[in-house]
């Protein structure tokens, strides 16, 4: 670890654009524009959800549905499943002469377990495609984003979308009239790849193995070793 | 969660107070979390609810260290308080999911204001009711052969019992709706974040509001899984207490057996459920200044929903005595006679006044609509609703078939403690989330403002014409 350089380095990027309105009719035409304009990577931020707003963005229909619908057939058929396994099969239970399996005493335990398993389906499967927790974002970096679980509306446009243009991007979002526009940055820490020498010869001598990772340097994703 | 116009023609009034904006909904519904001391009445009331949360945990201490028979249970009556206090808390719980999953399909815009509310309500009454079958199988360590798991005897659950059909609707049922709450509760918290100034809680609420930042692509499955929520939580309300009923009703106990019991059940547990949120609503609404959000047009529509259900439960207490004589069974005759004048008899009449007849006088505009009424006869509705059960469990079981089995059954000192202590856990929860968590759901009211209409301007303020704007051109998304 003869090493002394130091291993992080901070750059400054432009993450992309936030432009606040302060009504839902205005953010409404403001994302039909950013629409026709051919944006992928953007959003619309809004304190509650604001009704046809999945249109004025394009947005295609969630599959969620079926999600939970998956999650319900997988509860109802495990449950019966189950029951018949336990009550007739793996250790039949002889209660008062009755059928070892039937139809109608399974129902109540089928009903709660497919309810059970649509209620974990839909739960993970929004968390799932929302990409939730996500606890860092750009957008909070705005400084005047906090507002948006208030009374603000914004859009936001990501600076990796392969329209973007910083200066063509400020000129559309100027044209739909929102009372702020902002030029969010980001700022990333740059992380020179980790130097384990001196790990690998302490393994070494402890082990007498040859360490299993790179002397030189551990690869990216092994900077946890 | 479209937003509400009122129609002029036909006398509507807002849902909220017509000075309401985004930002007001905001405060107002903020100021009490963000507020740096509590109010002294909350204070008081936290520390009354401490001491019985005392009272519950010695009871049950003392319980579990020397068994069942500290209660006053007794050969013929085997269940009492018990299974009466467990019901009682199993159906509070129903008006919060009634509110948010029923109301939410049939798209009454007014119960944003009270939804979060009940919905609480519904968890802290679950998680009380839970514990009464829990204690009460007297060696409580084994409570989990109840569930499906490995044990060393390599025997399973009986699943064609009712007592093992309940571990699994009630503990659905408190799960889903535990997670319906939380669902709900994601952008408020991330409202709560953007807002506090303190370092620990804007970590706190930061974590559990998941980074949201109220993006139009979330709330785009956001919506729908709440209403695949409410979708599967309307069957889950309704069948809950039809299970729990099914504990009574499959058995051969006179009075017990019969099959009005399902639906008799949910409509007392939905009556049940109404008056305790009410008890609440009321004082909550007196002690946060939440008038504006909470109007008498929201106490008006339960109150009416205490009637219904109230006249439903005093049907099914008249058919009951019907299905008693016709059915011809002497048993079943003596049964009912032996409730209304036997030894039970001021325990019948107390139920019977305070469900049937009290809530007979919301079919005056006047008392329904006065705030002091409504507290005092959703008191009633509690304590006549507790009497329902223990009318049904106790009455049916102290006079056997044999006669020299009769007998009466008295509470202990452990059973009350229990009982009252109970009510110290609920209220401990409650006004813990009274404290810590916005208690109207702030997006979904702001969601029923006018404003919220992205054609409010467009149109000029014609009311009118607002829904209009959204079937021309705009879809309607689901809600």
């Amino acid at each position: 670890m003869s090493e002394s350089t130091p291993t992080t380095k901070t750059v400054e990027k432009t993450a992309g654009l936030l432009a606040e309105y302060e009504t839902p009719a205005a953010i409404f035409k403001a994302c039909e524009r950013v629409r026709d304009a051919g944006y992928t990577k953007w959003d619309a931020h809004t304190p509650f959800p604001v009704h046809g707003l999945d249109d004025a963005m394009g947005l295609k229909p969630t599959p969620l549905g079926w999600i939970s619908f998956a999650g319900g057939l997988t509860g109802g058929s495990l449950a019966v499943l189950m029951q018949w396994w336990m009550n007739a099969y793996d250790y039949a239970l002889n209660i008062g002469g009755k059928p070892y399996f039937a139809l109608p005493a399974v129902v109540p335990v089928t009903f709660e377990l497919t309810i059970l398993l649509t209620a974990f389906a839909t739960i993970f499967g929004m968390l799932g495609i929302n990409k939730l927790p996500t606890l860092y974002h750009w957008t909070f970096n705005g400084s005047r984003f906090g507002r948006v679980t208030d009374d603000r509306f914004f859009i936001s446009i990501e600076a990796d979308d392969p329209k973007f243009n910083l200066d063509a991007t400020k000129r559309l979002l100027e044209k739909t009239e929102p009372v702020h526009l902002e030029e969010v940055k980001e700022i990333f820490v740059e992380r020179k790849p980790l130097n384990l020498e001196g790990a690998a010869d302490a393994f070494e001598a402890l082990t007498g193995v040859s360490a299993p990772f790179d002397k030189k340097t551990a690869k990216k994703d092994g900077d946890e070793a | 969660m479209s937003s509400f116009t009122p129609i002029k023609e036909i006398d509507e009034e807002p849902i909220v107070d017509p000075s309401l904006d985004f930002n007001k909904v905001t405060e107002l519904v903020a100021a009490p979390i963000e507020s740096a001391k509590p109010p002294r009445e909350w204070l008081m009331a936290f520390g009354v609810a401490l001491a019985l949360l005392g009272v519950l945990g010695a009871s049950i201490g003392y319980l579990v260290t020397f068994g069942i028979g500290t209660w006053g249970n007794n050969n013929t009556v085997g269940w009492a308080w018990d299974i009466t206090n467990f019901v009682f808390w199993i159906g509070i719980g129903h008006a919060g999911t009634l509110i948010s999953a029923v109301l939410f399909l049939f798209r009454q815009k007014w119960r944003t204001s009270i939804n979060r509310f009940a919905e609480a309500m519904t968890i802290f009454a679950v998680v009380c009711a839970l514990m009464f079958p829990t204690i009460h199988v007297g060696r409580i360590w084994v409570i989990w052969w109840c569930l499906p798991l490995p044990n060393q005897m390599s025997m399973w659950p009986n699943f064609k019992s009712p007592l093992l059909w309940d571990v699994f609707a009630v503990s659905t049922y408190g799960t889903v709706s535990l997670i319906f709450w939380l669902t709900g509760l994601i952008p408020d918290f991330a409202t709560i974040r953007d807002r506090t100034k303190n370092k620990i809680a804007k970590i706190a609420y930061g974590i559990v509001s998941l980074g949201w930042r109220g993006s139009n692509r979330h709330w785009q499955h956001y919506e729908r899984a709440y209403l695949i929520f409410a979708g599967i939580s309307t069957p889950l309300v309704l069948s809950v207490h039809s299970v729990v009923s099914f504990d009574f009703a499959t058995s051969v106990i006179p009075g017990w057996h019969t099959t009005i019991f399902p639906p008799y059940f949910v409509a007392g547990a939905i009556f049940s459920g109404f008056g305790m949120v009410m008890t609440l609503m009321v004082l909550a609404r007196e002690l946060f200044g939440l008038h504006k959000i909470v109007q008498p047009r929201h106490l008006e529509n339960m109150n009416k929903v205490i009637l219904l259900t109230g006249s439903m439960v005093g049907y099914a207490y008249m058919m009951e005595f019907f299905i008693a004589w016709y059915s011809g069974s002497e048993y079943e005759r003596f049964t009912f006679i032996n409730r209304a004048f036997g030894p039970y008899a001021w325990a019948y009449w107390t139920m019977i006044s305070c469900n049937v007849l009290s809530p007979q006088l919301f079919w005056f505009k006047k008392l329904r609509t006065n705030v002091k009424v409504s507290f005092v006869i959703s008191i009633f509705v509690n304590i006549g609703m507790w009497f329902e059960r223990f009318v049904i469990t106790v009455t049916s079981l102290h006079r056997d078939y044999l006669p020299s089995s009769w007998n009466y059954f008295r509470p202990t000192i452990i059973d009350i403690g229990t009982f009252v202590g109970s009510f110290g856990l609920f209220f401990t929860l409650f006004l813990l989330f009274l404290r810590f968590i916005p208690m109207i759901a702030i997006a979904e009211v702001k969601a029923v403002l006018p404003a919220a209409d992205p054609h409010h301007g467009a149109h000029d303020h014609d009311h009118g014409h607002a829904h209009e704007g959204a079937a021309e051109g705009h879809p309607v998304p689901a809600e």
